[in-house]
């Protein structure tokens, strides 16, 4: 708020007002899809839509994992998730570990083609994977690779971990190196130094890399699309497809796995959300 | 027992090279201070002591081992960061015991030691805050502590004050000079205010462009600086330099300056200089004085009239500013009165403190 400024209690209300209507032009699609989610299919179907439920049901859910009687085969779900769910943490711990150290690296030590190599990970990221999938895919089918959790995994960290460098480079850049030296000099290894002093304070960076890296891949599909065939690897955003037919779509069915799809996402994001309190590396040092 | 030994230490950086192959001998207990313009090579000369970089050649020991591949954590020292370098997510109390942790002291320990620093530093309401909630001179404290709980056998200093306002600086220099009487370690300390160097150090190391230019108490090199640079560097406001040529006269060598004034040399530079060498001649500020506001010259003075272009009081003193041999140059009034620019006014040229330096070299002439 600034403070040449105080609002009137007119202003304030109108402000809010008109976020309320930005937001709700955003989200909408979101909340028609979670009441699908939860909704038997004649009310999906009907004209004019009805909005609120009038008969909640979670057999679209139960449909879906195959719990109900056979009136229709149930989707192989809980093997996407389970894929999904281990291609996806997989990936993330892996780019985190690989990229921290990677963008520790770029902020600590002078090396040759150092601003090469960083502006090469930049550049990658200006690709569209979608365009590489055709190499990919004939490099993956020679491998062996094609429709397995590892092929899938190695792709996904080829996308997160320049991104963590990336990230992970800022963060530690704005450590003051003098905390790493002071820590050498209070009887320190270079070692103990990093993980007693730097990892704790970059601890908010990599929170946030963590979530981009997860969702990155939790959320993927176009490549996935090409590489994933069978429930061996096959991940929930593609397995989302499988709810169109030729002729028809089963709305109902793919809300609830969408539904499925968000949750985690948002549960993770919730977690870690409360270690993005930055600022705690100001105050150790003259700023 | 913790000499500090440096033998032909040379640093480079790629082709680079830095520091340019300095020896320096500090004895136990020394007070030592590094000084020289921005830089000159101080900053890396202290880290390479510290053993955070590493040295291109040459021998560095600390007590009688050379440590020259030994990693900082293994020499037993501390140090004080320009900008304190305070672990951001520990309390004062935490920052103030990681040394001790690490070398996996006993809690009880710890807590004894760092109540101690504590202690000699006033930190002790404190204790339970982290760095971003100190003021300047807290967070200041709180490095020294730091540095003091383990107990090193040499402290190391980079710019601990710059950071602060010349008020506290004052404090603090005086507060580190007491703690160096009662925790007596070995203390190299490095500074650009000359100042702080006078002050503090019972020797002080003059460096430029990674050479050191001289080692010396601060008396010593205050009035025996062996060349322009250290008679610049030392002694504020800096000391007046007048280019002049040696003349020969029956009495004695003279120094003609510019507008034709001759200055009889103190004797320590006659059969030093000859006839028509271009030199340098220096002299303080406290050396030329308006008649009966200085420290009386002992013995021969150079009398005559000029007129001050401007005046600087200070409050016991009043600095002046006047023409004199070609140039401007400053003179120091004692028992001020006021002095009206443009006031023509009779002073005293001190003869016996003149400096004389070659002036191609910069050298002095002094035996
Ligand atoms: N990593 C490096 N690579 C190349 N040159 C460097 C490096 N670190 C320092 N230097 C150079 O070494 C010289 C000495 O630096 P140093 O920090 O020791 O100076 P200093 O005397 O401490 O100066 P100041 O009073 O400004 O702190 C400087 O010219 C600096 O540019
Ligand atoms: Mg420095």
């Amino acid at each position: 708020m600034s403070a040449r400024m105080i609002e009137q209690p007119w202003q304030r209300w109108a402000i809010r007002f008109a976020l309320f209507v930005a937001l709700a032009i955003l989200c909408i699609p979101g909340l028609w899809v979670v009441l699908t989610a939860f909704r038997p299919n004649v009310e999906i179907m009907a004209r004019p839509p009805v909005w609120i439920p009038q008969h909640p049901t979670l057999d679209n859910f139960r449909r879906i994992f195959g719990l109900l009687p056979a009136e229709q085969q149930g989707l192989p779900v809980a093997d996407y998730f389970r894929n999904s769910l281990v291609i996806s943490v997989t990936s993330t711990i892996i780019a985190i570990l690989v990229g921290m150290m990677g963008g520790y690296a770029f902020a600590r030590f002078r090396f040759r083609g150092k601003k090469a190599m960083f502006l090469g990970f930049m550049l990658s990221r200006t690709v569209p994977g979608i365009a590489l999938s055709l190499p990919l895919f004939i490099v993956w089918s020679r491998l062996g690779l094609i429709d397995t959790k590892i092929g899938m995994i190695v792709i996904y960290l080829a996308i997160n971990i320049p991104f963590t460098i990336w990230l992970t480079d800022g963060f530690f850049r704005q450590i003051p190196v003098d905390l790493s030296d002071a820590a050498q000099i209070d009887g320190c290894t270079r070692w103990q130094a990093f993980w007693k002093i730097e990892f704790p304070l970059a601890r908010s960076g990599l929170a946030s890399a963590a979530i981009f890296a997860f969702l990155t891949s939790w959320n993927e599909y176009a490549l996935a699309a090409q590489i994933t065939r069978t429930t061996n690897a096959k991940t929930m955003p593609v397995g989302l497809m499988d709810f169109t037919a030729q002729f028809t779509v089963d709305w109902a069915g793919m809300s609830a796995m969408a539904v499925l799809i968000i949750i985690p996402a948002l549960i993770l994001t919730f977690i870690v959300q409360k270690h993005l309190i930055a600022g705690l590396t100001f105050g150790g040092v003259k700023g | 027992m913790a000499e500090v030994h440096l033998s032909k230490v040379v640093k480079r950086y790629g082709a680079l090279e830095i520091v340019h192959g300095i020896d320096l001998d500090i004895a136990h207990n020394e007070f030592v201070v590094l000084v020289g313009p921005s830089g000159c090579g101080k900053s890396t000369t202290l880290r390479m002591i510290a053993g955070l970089e590493e040295i291109s050649g040459g021998t560095i020991s600390i007590g009688d081992r050379v440590v020259n591949s030994l990693p900082p954590r293994a020499r037993n020292i501390s140090m004080v960061f320009q900008n304190y370098a305070l672990y951001p997510h520990m309390t004062v109390r935490e920052n103030l015991g990681f040394g001790l942790k690490i070398a996996r002291q006993s809690p009880a320990v710890i807590e004894q030691r760092v109540n101690e620093a504590a202690d000699i530093l006033g930190l002790s309401p404190l204790m339970d805050r982290l760095p971003a909630n100190l003021s300047g001179g807290q967070r200041q404290r709180v490095a020294m502590g730091r540095a003091i709980v383990r107990n090193p056998d040499v402290f190391l200093f980079d710019e601990p004050l710059s950071n602060l306002d010349a008020k506290l600086r004052g404090q603090m220099r005086v507060e580190i000079k007491k703690l160096h009487q009662r925790v007596k370690t070995t203390v190299v300390y490095v500074t650009h205010d000359q100042v702080e160097a006078m002050t503090l150090a019972d020797r002080i190391v003059i460096m430029r462009d990674g050479h050191i230019e001289q080692v010396g108490t601060p008396i010593d090199l205050f009035e025996r600086p062996v060349n322009t640079f250290v008679a610049g560097f030392i002694g504020s406001p800096p000391m007046n330099q007048l280019e002049a040529m040696i003349g020969s006269r029956p009495a004695g060598p003279v120094a003609v300056l510019a507008d034709g004034t001759e200055l009889p040399l103190p004797p320590e530079f006659a059969g030093r200089v000859t006839a028509d060498q271009a030199v340098i001649v220096g002299f303080r500020p406290e050396n030329l004085y308006p008649a009966g506001h200085g420290i009386p010259a002992a013995g021969q003075t150079l009398d005559m009239d000029r007129t001050v272009s401007l005046s600087e009081p200070l409050g016991t003193e009043t600095m002046l500013f006047l023409d004199f041999g070609g140039r401007e140059v400053q003179a120091k009034m004692l028992n001020p009165r006021l002095v009206a620019p443009g006031e023509r006014m009779p002073f005293k040229l001190d003869l016996g403190h003149l400096h004389v330096f070659d002036r191609a070299s910069g050298k002095s002439l002094r035996a």
